[in-house]
């Protein structure tokens, strides 16, 4: 096939959780796919080297946690004996897994998967390179429609580039080469948090370094709050509003020049881990010889139906624009491939969730209290404390919340933000009422089961009529 | 002292305008009642008079801006107020006096003035169907998403409907699957005035094949395809073809035309228009309206045929009215000026409106027949094609007649096939004998 020249229908572009699903929605639609992806196998960042690794590895650290947290109750186990090879492999094998089931999903469905680099040469046509010698591709690909799914790469700010191994990207601090006795982290935000953490939970001495006034800038304060009292204790510093000025590779160690009121401003530190951000993947794709457009952060320009402005390109995921999410662009696949089967379809979700997977874990849907505040809108705000929660008490984890954004006037549920163990799970039940327009009504006469942290949610929904089961409120 | 001046009540059923041209510039002084706007609706474009005199201060629309009841038009400082009264109660005073001159044009709390739109007997019916926006379901900005759940919303997305002009039956106004479905069922059986309830796909990129031209159509344009592609969907066509021997007729209007030079020219059309009277009375289904959300066929006792008009911004229809009660001079006359305002773009909106029949002779351009689609809410429709010179039969051989081919198209829910031969036949008969034609005078 050296040399060749091939044609198809559809070629997706990145096969990461927006491109494979594409390739996928598109063959199951009949059409003939190619998915080219520069990874021996399909995955893209979130099952290479970024969602999947990382819960391996947090699911770990929460282990570590638990069984220091469980000498309280009687149980010791002693210090534990952390073989990182060993748990490296087996993060390994998670993603070895997952992207070994994703490939062979692609030989069933007939997608022809090409490894290679792809640039655009036209609207309909992508110029093939082959990663490795050993490979062999076809040098073009032409197509009838075109699915842009390349994602997105961590920021490394050029401050911070000082050719030094031990300042490392998100990638990185997946390897897990060793763990460090003392460990920066540049970014509050969950990137951050969730790699601070794991490390934490190895024995590194974490600090974590924000520019803004709190971690997980953007994310509702009354979520972040019982997060950062359990990271105080768990992380050696957290300095907020305060930025690293300058990175120093020095033989002891990696020296971060620091401001920042009552910071120490020169910090000696073993690693170095930045997580400033993503940024969408839009460079050197050859798209200046098609039609599409991109706006001042990079982000392809697209529709509702995820239509770029070259009418044979289609963007999905996190070149696409933000939020920059898995799940996000697995759904926009879906609706690229229905317009071009010409189906009606539309990117119209109303709740995009976010989980920060974190100790505890935030999650959020639909509307926040941020976007309340700034929308100046009338929104009838629930919380609902987990002290009030049998299953949490019995989790020995009271600090977490639920809440609930409901109109007023319809009691509609409009938005739902969790704090606490496993929000990233009951955040589905918040998604799933935000999107078909539940009342709250409907979330508290339906049975929740006991005991369960779900309750959690059906008792925040009674709460809107004035009494929850589990939580007296006076009367004003 | 200060006046606005805002967009009066446009006439029944207009809701909005295109502004075609702002006829006074700022600092302009200006009597009472000049026109000082031409605006272009659905299908007309006429001027707006401000009824107050004054030294225009401000202009706050320009060309191309669309505008509705009550959009602030111009700020005047009126002429001769020597602003030393009282200005606050001097302000409502003058607008006050000139109210009873023009009912409800622009004081919103006309007490005593009966509402122009009350009278029309047509506002009753034509109420319930409000001006239809286009159908979307792309979430908008400034929306809040509708209350309704992913199946729904895709559902809605099919039929091409917009969520927001639905009220759910559920729990907070949570539309429900059915609700749509109501909903389409509803708008088929209760036309709107315009906007197809079908989306169309969206169309490839033209200019990947050639070079192409994009032209914005115009409203009379966009009206008509509206009201076109709903009639087309709606109505299940049929189309019924005969020739009318016009010879003697046609002979009969030559003389009559010459020798009555300055009267009005009756021309064919005029001459259809009282022979398909003629034949409505005989046949009362054809001036009807079907209502089929109440299940029941609505006769009309008055006779206002539409005449189909070419003109250079797109097809109108005017209608005469009373076409039974008036002569063919009167009604030669109707026409000329009509069809001259029609060119003109200086019909009213009032002029288009409560049509029960339409006629469209196209004699003039030429074909031998055509298949008119039905002008909604009417039931039926007469195409005149061009008159030619035929062999006909006769017991002392072949003879050259004029004869004029016909075409009737009708809504088959209303009319059967045998009463639509029946009443074509009936317009043949009354055209082919000039005779018959006057008896029914």
């Amino acid at each position: 096939m050296a040399g060749a020249v091939v044609e198809t229908e559809v070629v997706v572009l990145g096969g990461g959780p927006g491109g494979y699903a594409a390739a996928f929605h598109a063959a199951d639609h009949g059409m003939k796919v190619a998915l080219v992806d520069l990874d021996t196998a399909p995955g893209g960042v979130c099952l290479h080297r970024g969602c999947i690794p990382s819960k391996a590895l947090l699911h770990a650290a929460k282990l570590l946690n638990e069984t220091r947290e469980a000498n309280e109750w009687g149980l010791s186990f002693g210090e534990p004996k952390i073989d990182l090879d060993r748990l490296r492999g087996w993060k390994n094998e998670v993603v070895d897994k997952l992207t070994g089931g994703v490939r062979e999903l692609c030989q069933r469905r007939g997608v022809d998967l090409i490894r290679a680099r792809g640039t655009f040469k036209s609207s309909q046509s992508i110029a093939l390179e082959a990663v490795d010698d050993s490979a062999l591709v076809p040098t073009e690909i032409r197509f009838e429609h075109g699915i842009i799914a390349t994602g997105s790469v961590p920021a490394m700010p050029e401050i911070f580039r000082i050719g030094d191994e031990r300042v490392m990207d998100s990638t990185g601090g997946l390897d897990l080469k060793d763990v460090p006795k003392k460990m920066l982290v540049i970014g509050g935000g969950y990137i951050g948090l969730e790699m601070g953490t794991v490390y934490a939970a190895l024995g590194s001495e974490v600090t974590v370094v924000e520019f803004t006034d709190g971690l997980l800038p953007g994310a509702d304060r009354d979520l972040v709050r019982p997060l950062a009292k359990r990271l105080e204790k768990q992380f050696a510093n957290i300095h907020l509003k305060s930025k690293v000025d300058s990175l120093e590779a020095k033989p002891e160690g990696i020296v971060a020049h620091i401001t920042g009121e009552g910071v120490e401003p020169e910090q000696l530190f073993d690693r170095v881990l930045v997580a400033v951000g993503r940024r969408p993947n839009s460079a050197n794709l050859g798209l200046e010889t098609t039609k599409v457009k991109i706006d001042e952060k990079g982000f392809v320009e697209v529709d509702s139906s995820q239509a770029t402005a070259d009418p044979h390109l289609f963007a999905i995921g996190d070149i696409a624009g933000e939020p920059m999410l898995a799940h996000k662009a697995s759904r926009e696949a879906k609706i690229a491939v229905e317009v071009i089967a010409g189906e009606p379809a539309a990117f119209d979700n109303i709740a995009i969730p976010a989980v920060v997977f974190t100790d505890p874990e935030i999650a959020w849907c639909g509307l926040t209290e941020n976007e309340v505040k700034k929308q100046k809108k009338e929104v009838a705000i629930v919380r609902f404390p987990w002290g009030a929660s049998g299953r949490a008490l019995t989790l020995n984890r009271t600090e977490g919340m639920t809440k609930l954004l409901v109109d007023p006037k319809t009691e509609r549920i409009l938005g739902v933000g969790i704090v606490g163990v496993g929000a990233g799970e009951l955040i589905s039940e918040g998604i799933l009422a935000v999107e078909t327009a539940a009342v709250a009504r409907d979330l508290g006469d339906s049975i929740h089961p006991h005991p369960t942290l779900t309750e959690t949610m059906m008792e925040s929904a009674e709460a809107v009529f004035g009494q929850a089961t589990h939580m007296y409120r006076p009367k004003k | 002292m200060t006046i606005e001046f805002k967009i009066p009540d446009l006439g029944e059923n207009v809701e909005s305008a295109d502004v075609g041209q702002v006829m006074v510039a700022e600092g302009d002084t200006i009597e009472a009642e000049q026109p000082v706007l031409e605006v272009e609706t659905e299908k007309a474009v006429f001027e707006v008079p401000c009824p107050h005199a004054g030294t225009v201060s401000k202009i706050h629309v320009s060309e191309g801006d669309s505008v509705s009841v009550g959009t602030l038009v111009l700020t005047l400082e009126e002429t001769g107020s020597n602003g030393t009264a009282a200005s606050a109660a001097a302000s409502a005073e003058p607008e006050a006096k000139k109210e009873p001159e023009e009912p409800a044009k622009s004081e919103p709390d006309t007490s005593s003035a009966p509402q122009p739109s009350k009278a029309d007997p047509e506002a009753a019916s034509a109420k319930p169907a409000q001006t239809a926006a286009p159908a979307t379901t792309a979430p908008s900005k400034d929306q809040p998403p509708a209350p309704a759940g992913p199946a729904t919303r895709r559902l809605a997305r099919q039929l091409g409907v917009d969520l927001h002009e639905i009220t759910g039956s559920g729990p907070g106004g949570r539309i429900t699957q059915d609700n749509v479905k109501e909903f389409v069922k509803n708008r088929l059986a209760n036309p709107v005035g315009g906007g197809t309830t079908v989306a169309a796909p969206p169309l490839p990129d033209f200019s990947q094949w050639g070079e192409v031209e994009h032209e914005a159509l115009n409203k009379i344009a966009k009206t008509s395809a509206n009201n076109l592609s709903f009639a087309w969907q709606t109505v299940p066509h049929v189309t019924q073809h005969d020739l009318a021997d016009v010879t003697d007729l046609e002979a009969a209007r030559r003389r009559f035309v010459k020798s009555h030079e300055g009267a009005p020219k009756i021309t064919m059309t005029v001459l259809a228009v009282k022979a398909v009277v003629a034949a409505l009375k005989a046949y009362p289904r054809f001036n009807a309206s079907i209502d089929m959300s109440r299940g029941e066929l609505i006769l009309k006792r008055y006779f206002h045929i539409g005449v189909a008009v070419d003109t250079e911004n797109g097809l109108v229809v005017p209608v005469i009215r009373d076409c039974d009660q008036k002569s063919l001079l009167e009604l030669a006359a109707e026409l000329t000026d009509i069809a001259g305002r029609a060119r003109a773009r200086k019909l009213g909106p009032n002029d288009m409106k409560g049509g029960t029949f339409t006629i469209s002779n196209l004699g003039g351009i030429g074909g031998t027949g055509f298949t008119p689609i039905v002008n909604y809410p009417e039931v039926a429709i007469l195409g005149m094609a061009r008159s030619r010179q035929e062999y006909v039969p006769s017991e002392s051989g072949p003879v050259a007649r004029l004869m004029l081919p016909l075409s009737l198209s009708y809504d088959h829910r209303v009319v059967n096939g045998a009463d639509g031969a029946r009443f074509i036949g009936k317009v043949t008969s009354l055209l082919s004998e000039p005779f018959q034609l006057l008896t029914e005078l």
